[in-house]
C-alpha cells in the first residue's frame, strides 16, 4: 500500500514560471485546499494509519444525514469530496483533526511527485483516435474504408478474433498517473501547487499527488 | 492574461516593471546575461524587432539582425530575468505589427524609417 505523504486538489490550468537562473519551467497549476483532516485512522482502532482529508465546502443540503454526523463529529463544514490517504504514523502526528494542511508540511520545491487523475473523456472514438491508427489512402480506389483498422485476425485457426486486439471503443475518463513530476514551486497562503510538466485531467478535474514511488535522482540544473 | 484569476494573479507576480516601452519597428539592444560557470557575461544583440507576442508573463519578442550578410533572429521572453536591460535605441515607422516582410529584403531596401526623419 502506498504509505507515501500526499494530498489532493483541483487542477486550475496551466502557466510558467522563471527559475532563479531565468530557466523557463512549464507548469500545471493545483488549487490543494484548503484541505481539511475530517479523521485519523490509527493502528490500534482501524488495524491501518491513514489520514481522511477533505476538499470544498459543500451546503449542509447536499450531504446526506449520515455524512453529516460524520463531519460533525470531527466538528468541520461538510465537504463535497472526501479522500483517504495511507499514510505512517510519522506523517499523520504532524495534523490535528479539524486543522488544515498546509502545502510547505507535505512537498518541497524541487522534489519529484507523482500525480493521479482522471483524463479527459472522448467518449466512443475510432481507431485512429483512439490507437494511432495511420487508416488508408484517400485514393486509389479506397472508398468506405479511409478511417478503418483493417485486418483483425485469421480465418480457421484460431477462428476468433484474440483477446485486447486495438479497437473502436470508449477513450479517455481513465484513471492516470504521471510518475515523477517536479514540484516547481508552492503558494502556502494561497494552496497553490505548481507542477512542472502536464497532469491528467480537465480543468477543474480532481488530481492527487503524492512523493514520488520510484524517486530518480534528478541532478540540480 | 490567462483568464482564471488565480493564474493570472500568479503570472502578474512575474512581471518585471523596468522595461522600457518599445514597439515592433524600433531597433533595440537587448542586453542578455550568458550564465558561464558562476558568473554571468551579457551579451549585447541589437537590432530591428519584428514581432511582439503579448501574453502576460508568457510574452516574447523577436529581434532581427543580420550579421556578415546572415540574418539572425532571436526570440527573447520579455520578462525574464536573463535580461539585464533593453536600450532603445531608435524609434520605428512601420505600419504592420509584424515586419516578417524584411525578411526578403536586404541591404538599403531592408531598412525602417527612424521616427526623427518624419
Amino acid at each position: 500500500m502506498n504509505t507515501k505523504p500526499g494530498i489532493f486538489g483541483k487542477k486550475l490550468g496551466f502557466t510558467q514560471i522563471f527559475g532563479e537562473k531565468g530557466q523557463i519551467s512549464r507548469c500545471t497549476v493545483i488549487e490543494t485546499g484548503p484541505v481539511v483532516v475530517i479523521e485519523k485512522k490509527s493502528q490500534d482502532k482501524h488495524g491501518y494509519t491513514a489520514l481522511v482529508l477533505g476538499l470544498d465546502a459543500a451546503k449542509e443540503k447536499h450531504v446526506n444525514k449520515a455524512q453529516l454526523g460524520y463531519f460533525k463529529k470531527a466538528g468541520v463544514a461538510p465537504m463535497r469530496t472526501v479522500k483517504e490517504f495511507r499514510c505512517t504514523e510519522e506523517f499523520a502526528a504532524k495534523f490535528e483533526v479539524g486543522g488544515t494542511i498546509k502545502l510547505d508540511q507535505v512537498f518541497e520545491v524541487g522534489q519529484t511527485v507523482d500525480v493521479r487523475g482522471t483524463t479527459r473523456g472522448h467518449g466512443f472514438t475510432g481507431v485512429m483516435v483512439r490507437w494511432n491508427f495511420r487508416g488508408f489512402k484517400r485514393s486509389h480506389g479506397v472508398h468506405e474504408y479511409q478511417r478503418h483498422g483493417g485486418s483483425i485476425g485469421t480465418n480457421m485457426t484460431p477462428g476468433r478474433t484474440l483477446p485486447n486486439l486495438k479497437m473502436p471503443g470508449h477513450y479517455g475518463d481513465e484513471t492516470v498517473s504521471i510518475l515523477n513530476l517536479k514540484v516547481g514551486m508552492i503558494d502556502v497562503e494561497k494552496n497553490l501547487l505548481l507542477i512542472e510538466g502536464g497532469v491528467p485531467g480537465s480543468k477543474n478535474g480532481l488530481v492527487t499527488i503524492r512523493h514520488a514511488v520510484k524517486t530518480k535522482i534528478r541532478k540540480a540544473r | 492574461m490567462n483568464t482564471i484569476p488565480t493564474i493570472a494573479a500568479l503570472e502578474k507576480a512575474q512581471l518585471r516593471s523596468d522595461i522600457p516601452a518599445f514597439r515592433v519597428g524600433d531597433t533595440v539592444k537587448v542586453h542578455y546575461k550568458i550564465p558561464e560557470g558562476d558568473k554571468d557575461r551579457i551579451q549585447v544583440f541589437q537590432g530591428i524587432v519584428l514581432k511582439q507576442h503579448r501574453a502576460g508573463a508568457r510574452s516574447t519578442f523577436t529581434v532581427r539582425k543580420v550579421s556578415f550578410n546572415i540574418g539572425v533572429e532571436r526570440v527573447f521572453p520579455l520578462h525574464t530575468p536573463r535580461i539585464d536591460k533593453i536600450e532603445v535605441v531608435s524609434r520605428g515607422v512601420v505600419r504592420r505589427s509584424r515586419l516578417f516582410y524584411l525578411r526578403d529584403l536586404t541591404g538599403k531596401a531592408a531598412r525602417v524609417r527612424d521616427q526623427k526623419d518624419v
